[in-house]
């Protein structure tokens, strides 16, 4: 908004004192250059978000299984009884996405939480240079740069019981007996954390290390002049001065944690253990492997709800402080 | 302030869309004219790459015959039913596609395969051909069939000879009585040996064992209507039964649990860290390429229960196999002749053999490769005591809820909780409505 909102006004500054006719010739370019500018973006929106979510939206009325796959369209109207299954507490469809969703918070704030606390750590640590900076940097980046796949895949075969890495390396430190279970029962929500953890913190740190580039270095010489220490620099200086970055960096972390996909299924596979039931891939046993598309998207739409009023009131809170910073 | 609220509401409605809450179904590849096909087979062999190698040569064959290239793609069990459902509604599917028998009738709901009416069956050799168990699968009974048979599969167990002779047992246990307690003699204190080992985190290896153990104890899973009756006394029995293994009777290796194919399960048997193992004919495959010699182990008929319990059935395997069918839409002229060609006898010999499977042509069954001792017993188990799964639409939903049901009481169990009746029948009831609420 406020781009075009100067660019209007570097406009009119321009116009002024030439005369009329290519005036208006040039307003009227302006008034249809950024609509055409956006145009593509707009397209591409539409055919990839807009439209399928509209389609979801309209699927979550229908009674679509197997026999209609082909032809969606012809699903018997289902009216509000998808949504009734998918928030009845009394059945077990209601329970499970209950369940589930309390999972997918519990997964989300501590994924979230320790990716940034870890990201800004090694950011900070990063800031001073040492011998060996280069190397570190790459190494906590290779996470984030490996196909989620090939990564997830090396952890299960070290969570695996009998032959995995982590049951023998704790053996040997006789922390533990060696024949703990990481993939199923209750540690399988710790495993999923931890390694949500692995692959997302990197984003975090190579962020964070991008805004501090642009820190003024003399408010911090400044500082130490004063006699700050390393963490009042950090919280008078630094955590301000990143606010804007971190009110983006957190609400982009915790959207592609709460509909993670990816690293819970390649862990697990399709069959989830109840303790890591995360919300998206509950979406898709429903959808794909209970052939119950009208109830995946009643539940989809309910979560899109949920995000939409949680960013909401997240973008205004944290809009009206700054504002107000 | 309202345009700023206003703003807001916008972008996250953009963030939050973007961050996938609603995906539509990505399409998969097809691309094919007159002069190629897409293959989609599933993982038959001890790998993926195994697979390749062993149809590499027969499609080039294919080719040659015919002047049809064969775009292969072969995809592992748990991604399968997933990948033709994409297809299905994307109406971008491959030419031709390998399918579990069992979802004959449920994928034969979708309308998305050819029809194999008289003409079709006339182009790839006519139905005679084929053996009448195997065409017991291919798709609802009364209804022209969408898919012929590929590969004959049938269960049966496995046992590591030494390790029953190092602890006296003589025979296959005759009886699953039997089995309990040759296992609980074939465990070792310590971990280090356990009497069998199962694939407890495969939904589809649980439901078929549901299905088998549920027929010998006089129990269905759907009525004659085609409602489900998932949590009746039998059933419950029947899921208590392979449950009992790990909780009970403790004589399965924990990592069961965690085991999603029997190819993981085949690991412990190999191994030594197990004694039996429950497979269908073509977990030899695996067996032997884990390093494991054809006279280190024997195969016997899945025990049943003695006596049966009132209305139990002698039955120890579905009619188990790979059924092999064509997307509509496509190159479906090439689709017919691939088809003719990977069930005619000569293939189906060369097929069968590398992948340990049983024919499903009469003409193929004769071969002397399929007289061996081992493959006797198991055309014996197909031919005489097993049944096929349920043929109805909502099969898969089935395998899927009761396997993943399974799944949960399984690694509750390997985890050190009991696993009672009333645990059972709960978890079978929520499958149950699960299942329900989508017909």
């Amino acid at each position: 908004m406020t781009a075009t909102d100067s660019a209007v006004r570097d406009g009119r500054r321009a116009g002024k004192g030439s005369d009329r006719t290519p005036r208006r010739r040039r307003v009227a370019q302006h008034r249809w250059l950024p609509y055409l500018l956006l145009a593509p973006a707009i397209i591409f929106e539409l055919l990839v978000h807009v439209i399928p979510m509209l389609t979801g939206i309209g699927i979550s009325f229908l009674k679509l299984n197997q026999f209609f796959l082909r032809n969606w369209l012809e699903a018997p109207f289902a009216g509000l009884s998808n949504y009734h299954y998918a928030i009845d507490v009394n059945g077990s469809i209601g329970k499970a996405l209950i369940w589930s969703f309390v999972v997918t918070i519990g997964f989300t704030i501590l994924v979230v939480g320790i990716s940034w606390v870890l990201g800004m750590f090694a950011a900070v640590m990063l800031q001073r240079s040492f011998r060996g900076r280069a190397l570190l940097r790459t190494i906590f980046l290779i996470p984030y740069a490996l196909p989620v796949y090939a990564g997830v895949i090396v952890w299960k075969f070290m969570l695996s019981r009998d032959n995995g890495m982590v049951n023998h390396l704790l053996a040997q430190l006789h922390i533990t007996d060696g024949h703990t279970f990481w993939l199923i029962g209750n540690n399988a929500f710790a495993s999923i954390v931890v390694v949500a953890v692995w692959r997302l913190w990197p984003f975090a740190l190579l962020t964070l290390m991008a805004g501090m580039q642009s820190l003024p270095t003399d408010v911090y010489e400044a500082a130490a002049v004063d006699g700050a220490g390393m963490w009042q620099q950090f919280r008078k200086l630094t955590l301000p001065m990143l606010r804007g970055i971190n009110q983006v960096l957190i609400l982009v972390l915790f959207l592609w944690t709460f509909n993670d996909f990816n690293v819970p299924y390649t862990l697990f596979s399709a069959s989830i253990p109840k303790s890591a039931d995360l919300i998206s891939i509950h979406v898709y046993q429903s959808s794909f492997q209970n052939f119950n598309f009208g109830l995946g998207s009643a539940m989809s739409v309910l979560l899109l709800l949920f995000l939409l009023v949680v960013t909401g009131v997240y973008l205004l809170f944290t809009s009206r402080r700054s504002r107000r910073a | 302030m309202r345009k700023r609220i206003l703003g807001v509401v916008a972008l996250s409605a953009v963030l939050v869309a973007g961050a996938g809450g609603l995906t539509a179904c990505g399409s998969s590849d097809s691309g094919s004219d007159s002069k190629t096909i897409t293959y989609w087979a599933s993982n038959q062999g001890s790998s993926i790459q195994n697979d390749k190698d062993v149809l590499g040569p027969e499609l080039k064959k294919f080719t040659k015959q015919t002047g049809i290239k064969v775009k292969l793609q072969v995809i592992g069990w748990n991604d399968l039913l997933n990948k033709i459902t994409t297809a299905t509604t994307s109406g971008q599917g491959p030419d031709v596609v390998n399918i579990g028998n069992t979802w004959s009738a449920s994928l034969q709901a979708t309308g998305a395969f050819v029809d194999f009416d008289k003409s079709h069956m006339d182009t790839i050799g006519g139905q005679d051909k084929f053996l009448a168990t195997s065409m017991s699968s291919t798709g609802a009974a009364g209804k022209t069939p969408t898919s012929v048979p590929l590969y004959g599969l049938s269960y049966g167990l496995f046992y590591n000879k030494k390790m029953f002779a190092d602890a006296g047992i003589k025979n296959p246990p005759s009886s699953w009585q039997e089995l309990v307690t040759d296992a609980k003699k074939l465990t070792k204190p310590g971990g280090k040996q356990y009497g069998i080992t199962l694939a407890g985190a495969s939904y589809t290896e649980n439901a078929h064992f549901a299905f088998i153990f549920g027929q010998q104890q006089g129990g269905n899973f759907f009525d004659k209507s085609g409602k489900p009756t998932f949590d009746t006394p039998q059933n419950v029995k029947a899921v208590q039964q392979y449950t009992d293994l790990i909780s009970k009777d403790k004589v399965a290796t924990p990592a069961s649990a965690e085991h999603t194919t029997t190819n993981d399960a085949v690991e412990d048997f190999t191994s030594g860290k197990a004694a039996m193992l429950l497979g269908q004919n073509n977990t030899n495959t695996g067996i032997e390429a884990n390093g494991m010699k054809a006279s280190d182990y024997a195969v016997a008929p899945i025990p049943m229960l003695s006596p049966l319990p009132a209305g139990g059935k002698k039955i120890n395997s579905h009619v188990a196999g790979i059924n092999i069918a064509a997307f509509k839409g496509g190159n479906e002229t090439g689709a017919m002749k691939f088809i003719k060609f990977m069930t005619s006898a000569k293939e189906q010999v060369i097929l069968d053999k590398a992948f340990n499977a049983l024919p499903v042509t009469s003409e193929a069954a004769k071969d002397p490769a399929f007289q061996t001792p081992e493959n006797k017993m198991f055309v014996d188990v197909l031919a005489n005591t097993a049944a096929p799964m349920p043929m109805i639409t909502d099969e898969s939903q089935f395998e899927t809820t009761v396997g993943n049901a399974m799944k949960d009481l399984i690694a509750q169990a390997a985890t050190g909780k009991s696993v009672s009746a009333a645990d059972v029948k709960k978890s079978l009831g929520d499958a149950q409505q699960k299942m329900q609420s989508g017909g």
